[in-house]
Parts: structure tokens; C-alpha cells; sequence
């Protein structure tokens, strides 16, 4: 008998927590095959963002730490400082990254820390009950922007990849979203080239992943899916914004 | 090997690396700086790690990242940098991870001024930021007790899994005394719980997050053995004339010896004075006040703030004898002055 399809060792197989039609899930399989992939479990150090990915440390089978709010990256730098032969990723939402652990992002990418860092955008904060985040589209309605996110009141939805990839210790920056097959496999290939840079020490590196929140954007998970090609990557266009290696 | 002659925040500095520091992670702020400034020159050479963060919260954050390694690591900062560590702290407290934090004090609250102070005493105690927690703080008097406390706070850190402060009046950092270089030690302690990989064994979990009240509960009681038991086995005072003394005064870093000169000169007097200097502000030393308060007259908290330490005196003292306040803020109380002090008490009260 042969196996088509087996889950990655880098995954415990403990069971998510995530909504139906969340694609968190999706993203932590992709990471996880990877580090299978690459043979890199056992070196590998992964730091888990607050949010509704809090828990990943029951998910991924390799060393995990679980960070205060936003500050993942800051405790990426500091355990890849004092293990540089380790392999050293971030996981983190919108609300975590682009709102209150602006400042750690921003630096690390500044200083090239050599880190992986897995950006989930799903334009809502997810764990908290879906309130506006910095990555809130204009006109979408949260549960703290009732009447839609307005530029004058609320300004304007940040565009991290952009961002980053102006700082000169950005090695690999990327944008993907995993919401239908294709897009699944170019996340894949993305993360991947995420981590072999990582590896080569060329710098900072991060994949931007579009990813559904369907019990906070009110749709079906379909719908949701729908959602991410009509309303969010006209916004938040798809593609590698630094490849150092290229 | 004779004495040679360094600054207080050099002194500590040193003294970390002798203890086998591996790594910095601060954040520039008066009058800490020279502890990252000297980190900055010697840990190039040594193979350790000196990383200027982008703020306190950073800085800390990646003192948690580097202390789950396993690796003795540190931050030092002052007043406004250590209010924004304490986010850091209470998770490294949780996490049970070692580490040495420094306090080079100065007057608060807000920006408050550069000038020696004690008032960071509550939030040290305390624990600091949000949940049941506590640090270990040692108190130095003296540049020779920087270097030994650092090693000391490393030691104790590993060997309780438990964030150590060391907090000195800015004042004890920037002056220069002559002290006695201790030898290098080597860290002996395992630490098998550090996130290094997985590789040939489990992976390893640092976590803060308890959904379940009964792990939440279960944990904060494994950190409350824990404190009874440094409160049980760590608490330290030293003593001077207290045995006969009527009004004992209480002091801590270097203040404690501006005291002791006033002691001694009342002693002349003929006035029986005594002092009693916490060396650990937590755990406090307790038992020690306790035991003087069964035969002193009287107790006086003499302090570089508006009165702190005076409430855990009272605590200890548990209203068998009254505790009376003397405090400035910015300025150091000179010796005259708590010779004053203690001669309008010692007439008001007829010792
Ligand atoms: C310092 C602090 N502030 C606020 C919170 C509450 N909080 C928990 S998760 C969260 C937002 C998470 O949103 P995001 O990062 O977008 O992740 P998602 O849940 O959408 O995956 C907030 C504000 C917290 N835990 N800590
Ligand atoms: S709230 Fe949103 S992001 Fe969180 S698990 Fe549910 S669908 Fe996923």
C-alpha cells in the first residue's frame, strides 16, 4: 500500500481548536511540512503570537515558546542570538504584528534578524471577537468600526510586506493566501524559500498570508474564501516584494 | 590579588561576566548606561551577545527569548525603562526563567529626574506588573557588593528558576571604590527544560497561557511554594549594635551606610542606637526586624523616598513598637542630618 497523504511529523496531530473554514489550520500544516521537508524539527524554535494562534505550541512537534502580545519577534531575537545554528520562526496575526508588536517587527526586519516569520492577515482581530485591526480594509464593518472603517476617523490599512521590504535586513518578503489549491502551494513554496534563507543567514524573512476569518467576517466559510480574492488582495496585492536571493 | 579601583555599574557589570553572562539586551537611560557600555566593549572579544534593543519592552522580551535557552542573560535600566520591562517580567516570572535585572534608581514618578532615589522599592517588592509574583532583589551597599551581588543574583536565579533584581541607588553606580576582583565561576546548574532544539528528546513548551482554573491555580500555588520557600531559606539582613539598642534604624544600599555613620556618632553620645540593613528587599527580612522589635523601643525607616519600606517594617514589626518615618527624595540624607533625626527622637522619647 502506498501513502498518498500522511500528516507531517512536525505536526503533534492534537486536535485544532480553530472555527470551521479558518485557515489557520491550512497554515500550520504548510509550515509543518516544510520543516519536515527541510529535516529541521529538531533544531527548530517556534514562538507563538496571542491570538487565536496562542495555542500553535500544542500544534507544531519542536521546541515552542508562547510570547506576550506582539513581542514574538524580540523573543526570536533573542534565542536566535544565542543559538544561531538553530532555526528560529514567529507565528503571528494582524492584530499581534502590525498593531501592538509594530515596533518588534519593524526592528527585527531593521536589524536582518534571521528569523522566519509566519504573518497571518485575516483584517480582523480574531481571538478577541472580531474587532478592527490595523489591517482592517476601509468600509469593512467590526465589531469596533460598526459603521464601517472610515480614513478619517480610523486612517488606513497597513501594508506590512510593503513595509519590510523597504528595510535593508529584509532578505525574503512575500505575499500569498491559501484560499484556493494553487494559492496553497505557492504558500508552500513561499515558506520554504522563507526558511532556506533563514538558513543561508541572508537575513530577515517573512510570508504575509491572507487568511479567513469566517466567524468574524459573518460569511460562509466559501464565502469567506471569496472574500480574500474580491476584497483583500485588490488591497493587498499578491507576490515577493525582496528576494535577496534572486 | 590587591584591590584596584572601578565604578559601581562597571563593578556589576564585571561581575555578571565573571558569573558567566552570555548575554545584554538594554535599552540607554541614565544612570544605568555604562553596565550596556561596558557590555557593548567586552563582549565582542568574549563571544557573548550585546544587542541595544529598540525599547525596554524589546529588550526584555529578548531577555525571555534568551534565557529559555538555557544561557545566563541580563538587562539593566532605570526607573521609566524598568515601568515598561514589567510586561516582560511578569511573563519571565511565569515562565520560570532565570535572568538578572538591574535597577540603577532614580526619582520618579514620570520622567522624574536623574538623582539618586529609593521609590522603584513597591514596584521591585511587588513583583511589578500584573499576577501573584515576585522577584528576588538584593539591595548592594557598596561597588564591591555590585560585583558580588551579580554573581550571587545569577546563582540564585539558576537555582530557583526565578528573575533576580538588583537594584542600587544611581549614586552606587557612578561612584568609584576600590574592590577585590572575584575569580570566574562556572554555571553548574542544568537546565534541561531550555528551548534548544528537540533533538534527541521532546520538544519543550515555555508557557504563560491557562485556559483551565485548576492549572492556573495549580501553577501560581508552585509559585507561591516556591516564594515561601526563598522567604523560608533566602531573606537577608545585616545587623550593627542592635543588641541593646532602644530606637533601631532601618536602611537599605547606600543609604544604610549614611546611616551607620550617624549611628556611630549618636553611640558617642551615649544614645544606644542600632541598624538593620535588608540585603534582600524580597524576601524581607522579617524575622530579624521581628526579633529586634522585642527589644527596641522604637524603629525608624530612613529612606531616599517618601516612605515604602516603612510598611513592611510595620508588617514585620506588627504594631509591638512604633516605626517612625525620615525621607528625602533626590538628595541622599547626609549623616548630620539623620544625627538630628535621631537626637529630636532620642529627647522626644527620652532614651
Ligand atoms: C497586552 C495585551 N493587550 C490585549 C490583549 C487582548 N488580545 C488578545 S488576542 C488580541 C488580538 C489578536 O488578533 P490578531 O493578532 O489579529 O490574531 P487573530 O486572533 O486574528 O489570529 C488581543 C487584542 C492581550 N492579550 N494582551
Ligand atoms: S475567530 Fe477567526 S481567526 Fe480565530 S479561529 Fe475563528 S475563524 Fe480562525
Amino acid at each position: 500500500m502506498k501513502t498518498v497523504a500522511a500528516r507531517p511529523e512536525s505536526l503533534t496531530g492534537a486536535q485544532y481548536h480553530y472555527c470551521p473554514g479558518c485557515t489557520h489550520g491550512i497554515i500550520h500544516r504548510l509550515v509543518a511540512e516544510v520543516i519536515d521537508e527541510l529535516g529541521i524539527r529538531e533544531k527548530t524554535i517556534g514562538i507563538c503570537p496571542v491570538g487565536c494562534a496562542v495555542l500553535a505550541y500544542d500544534y507544531f512537534n519542536c521546541d515552542m515558546l508562547e510570547a506576550a502580545h506582539g513581542r514574538a519577534p524580540a523573543i526570536a531575537t533573542g534565542i536566535k542570538r544565542m543559538l544561531p545554528e538553530n532555526v528560529v520562526f514567529t507565528y503571528q496575526g494582524d492584530g499581534d504584528l502590525a498593531s501592538i508588536g509594530m515596533a518588534e517587527i519593524l526592528h527585527a526586519s531593521a536589524r536582518g534578524e534571521k528569523i522566519t516569520v509566519i504573518f497571518v492577515n485575516n483584517a480582523v482581530y480574531g481571538m478577541t471577537g472580531g474587532q478592527m485591526a490595523p489591517t482592517t480594509l476601509l468600509g469593512q464593518v467590526t465589531t469596533t468600526s460598526p459603521y464601517g472603517r472610515k480614513a478619517e476617523v480610523e486612517g488606513y490599512p497597513v501594508r506590512m510586506a510593503e513595509i519590510l521590504a523597504e528595510n535593508e535586513g529584509s532578505a525574503y518578503i512575500a505575499r500569498t493566501t491559501v484560499n484556493k489549491p494553487a494559492n496553497v502551494r505557492r504558500t508552500k513554496k513561499a515558506i520554504k524559500k522563507a526558511f532556506e534563507i533563514q538558513q543561508k543567514g541572508l537575513g530577515f524573512t517573512m510570508v504575509e498570508i491572507l487568511s479567513a476569518c469566517p466567524t468574524n467576517w459573518g460569511l460562509s466559510p466559501v464565502q469567506a474564501l471569496e472574500w480574500i480574492d474580491e476584497n483583500m488582495i485588490p488591497y493587498y496585492p499578491l507576490g515577493e516584494f525582496k528576494n535577496k536571493e534572486a | 590579588m590587591g584591590k584596584i579601583l572601578m565604578k559601581g555599574n562597571e563593578a556589576l557589570a564585571e561581575g555578571a561576566l565573571i558569573a558567566g553572562c552570555q548575554g545584554f539586551f538594554g535599552y540607554p537611560i541614565t544612570p544605568s548606561s555604562e553596565i550596556a557600555e561596558y557590555m557593548a566593549r567586552k563582549f565582542p572579544q568574549l563571544g557573548g551577545i550585546f544587542l541595544q534593543a529598540e525599547s525596554e519592552l524589546a529588550a526584555i522580551n529578548m531577555v525571555y527569548g534568551a534565557a529559555a535557552t538555557g544561557a545566563r542573560v541580563m538587562t539593566a535600566s532605570s526607573g521609566p525603562g524598568i515601568s515598561l520591562k514589567q510586561e516582560g517580567i511578569s511573563f519571565i516570572a511565569e515562565a520560570e526563567l532565570p535572568c538578572l535585572i538591574v535597577n540603577i534608581s532614580r526619582g520618579g514618578p514620570g520622567l522624574g529626574g536623574i538623582q539618586p532615589a529609593q521609590s522603584d522599592y513597591f514596584q521591585a517588592t511587588r513583583g511589578g506588573g500584573h499576577g501573584d509574583y515576585r522577584l528576588i532583589v538584593l539591595a548592594p551597599s557598596s561597588v564591591q557588593e555590585m560585583m558580588d551581588y551579580a554573581i550571587e543574583g545569577f546563582d540564585l536565579a539558576d537555582r530557583y528558576r526565578i528573575p533576580v533584581m538588583l537594584m542600587a541607588e544611581g549614586t552606587l553606580g557612578q561612584m568609584m571604590e576600590p574592590i577585590y576582583v572575584r575569580e570566574p565561576v562556572k554555571p553548574a546548574i542544568e537546565k534541561p527544560w531550555a528551548t534548544t532544539g528537540c533533538a534527541g528528546r521532546s520538544p519543550n513548551i515555555i508557557n504563560t497561557l491557562h485556559l483551565s482554573p485548576e492549572v492556573l491555580e495549580h501553577r501560581n500555588q508552585h509559585l507561591q511554594r516556591k516564594y515561601d520557600q526563598l522567604q523560608a531559606n533566602e531573606s537577608r539582613a545585616e545587623t550593627f549594635m542592635t543588641d541593646d539598642a532602644d530606637l533601631i534604624l532601618v536602611a537599605f544600599g547606600l543609604m544604610s551606610r549614611v546611616v551607620k555613620k550617624a549611628v556611630i556618632e549618636a553611640r558617642k553620645q551615649g544614645i544606644k542606637v542600632g541598624l538593620i540593613r535588608p540585603i534582600t528587599l524580597w524576601p524581607f527580612p522579617d524575622a530579624i526586624i521581628k526579633e529586634a522589635a522585642e527589644k527596641a523601643q522604637m524603629f525608624l525607616s530612613v529612606e531616599i523616598s517618601m516612605g515604602q519600606m516603612i510598611e513592611d517594617i510595620r508588617l514585620a514589626v506588627d504594631g509591638a513598637v512604633p516605626v517612625d518615618f525620615y525621607g528625602r527624595i533626590g538628595i541622599i540624607p547626609n549623616p548630620e542630618e539623620i544625627y538630628s533625626e535621631i537626637i529630636r527622637i532620642a529627647e522626644r522619647e527620652g532614651f
